[in-house]
């Protein structure tokens, strides 16, 4: 078999591609290590000196302001070095190639790089063709990952259920078109998570998402029942190609929620959503500003989150 | 080999001889793990008015680029303003010097401390850095190729160990 490309030889963390195929003692280490690093993003002095003098390339080929913000905002707290690169508007759009553009950035001394692209797998490419020293971050490939959110994710369900065992955590929406939904869904069965239900109309959830260990609903009534955690999926409308949908309209009508839809969950349950929301479509302002929502709480746990991720590919000879 | 001496009446006499240095702006900060172990009988025993600090200086230390980052980071809590304290900093063994320069650097994040004073369980040979205890509880000769080591069993029981080194 192969060994996976995001592991070194000794197993430790080299890359982050995806959340698919990393053991469930490492995801664990990660979310321990983002912890502690909680505690350092709560000081006066909001920086530690792990990265001093490593040079951090945010590369993003597709728009970005939470992420690529988090992840400026993580590498600046670790003392790295960022360049942000906005490579549609650059060489890019003059006709260099992804291999090229990363080629030249590895020649201005690059650690570590930060790739979203619109194409799957566009960085596990790059994780091929970087250097020993030189480490890649997926934030955001085409329809396939988003490990980071997805674990930041994890951090936060984590953070206010404690444990993962005995927890029901409902994925309501455009599944189809969403690598938070898979990187999600991947980490929380790793975790050992009993129960995870998708929710959404039959165009929006992939053919085969049983096999990912997962329980399908299509109506909100049956797969909010009894829910621990709610996350809630933007509607891509950007990526969606054909009739899929009615309306959002009538999307909402079915599938957005609302604080009477929300009632069916556990009285504790916590909502969640990835960013940014379409208000009124997926989620009524009621509930993404009431009680049950951390989608803030979320955003902060995700600079801890990279944090610990950058510091653990980068970490080591 | 001759036995190692007690932990915990080791313990009891830095208590009597850090007890003339105790103060109104004394604060007391143990360093992950071992050095915790130490200032929780020590904080207790001087009756220090400020909650006890933790440190794991982890995300400080100097050998990053070549070990990578510690196995499992603790978080650091560090519940009073270190500002203007007179900061007393526990640590178990006291060898290199390295992890009491990461700790230090950490502890300057929180604020700017009146002092420092370095209190050790046991020290031995082998300072790289210009780092001295104030007050050591006991001095090892450590032979080569072995490391000072503090245990904790379950029941609670400190003791100082001689181990192969890694």
């Amino acid at each position: 078999m192969p060994r996976n490309p995001q592991l070194n030889a000794s197993g430790e963390l080299q890359h982050l591609l995806s959340i698919e195929g990393l053991p469930r003692e490492l995801l664990i280490k990660i979310l321990d290590t983002a912890e502690s690093f909680a505690g350092v993003t709560e000081r006066d002095i909001k920086k530690v000196p792990l990265l001093r003098g490593k040079s951090v390339f945010n590369l993003f080929f597709e728009g970005s302001t939470r992420t690529r913000t988090t992840f400026e905002i993580a590498a600046k707290r670790l003392s790295a070095d960022v360049i942000n690169l906005n490579v549609a508007a650059s060489s890019t759009a003059k006709g260099e190639s992804l291999l090229d553009t990363v080629a030249n950035l590895s020649a201005m001394q690059a650690d570590i790089f930060v790739v979203r692209h619109g194409s799957s797998g566009a960085p596990y490419l790059v994780a091929q063709h970087v250097k020993p020293h030189e480490h890649v971050i997926n934030a955001g490939d085409g329809r396939h990952a988003h490990p980071t959110q997805g674990l930041l994710d994890l951090y936060t369900i984590r953070h206010y259920k404690k444990d993962f065992s005995g927890l029901a955590v409902a994925i309501v929406g455009d599944v189809l078109h969403s690598r938070v939904a898979r990187s999600l869904i991947h980490g929380l069965t790793t975790l050992g998570v009993p129960e995870v239900r998708v929710i959404g109309p039959q165009t929006l959830i992939p053919a085969g998402a049983q096999g990912l260990g997962v329980r399908v609903y299509h109506s909100m009534r049956e797969g909010l029942k009894d829910a621990d955690v709610v996350v809630m999926l933007r509607l891509q409308n950007e990526r969606m190609s054909g009739a899929l949908l009615p309306s959002a309209q009538e999307f909402n009508k079915h599938y957005g929620l609302t604080a009477e839809k929300l009632a069916l969950a556990r009285p504790d349950a916590i909502v969640m959503h990835p960013g940014p929301m379409n208000r009124g479509v997926e989620i009524d302002s009621s509930v993404a500003d009431g009680p049950h929502s951390v989608i803030l709480p979320q955003v902060t746990f995700g600079i801890a989150v990279r944090m610990a991720v950058m510091s653990m590919v980068a970490g080591g000879g | 080999m001759a036995a190692l001496p007690d932990v915990e009446a080791l313990c009891a006499q830095l208590a009597r001889e850090m007890k003339g240095r105790v103060g109104p702006a004394s604060a007391m900060v143990g360093i992950h793990t071992g050095g915790v172990w130490v200032a929780e009988r020590l904080h207790a025993a001087l009756g220090l008015q400020e909650p006890l600090g933790l440190i794991d200086p982890a995300f400080y230390r100097d050998d990053y680029a070549k070990q990578g980052l510690a196995k499992d980071p603790k978080r650091s809590k560090i519940p009073f303003d270190v500002a203007g304290k007179d900061l007393l900093l526990v640590d178990d063994v006291l060898y290199t010097g390295r992890t009491v320069r990461a700790a230090m650097n950490e502890l300057f994040d929180y604020g700017r401390p009146a002092s420092i004073t370095l209190v050790v369980l046991a020290e031995r040979d082998g300072r790289q850095l210009p780092i001295c205890a104030r007050h050591a509880g006991v001095r090892l000769e450590v032979p080569a190729g072995m490391r000072l080591r503090l245990k904790r069993d379950d029941r609670g029981t400190l003791a100082l160990e001689l181990e192969r080194a890694p």
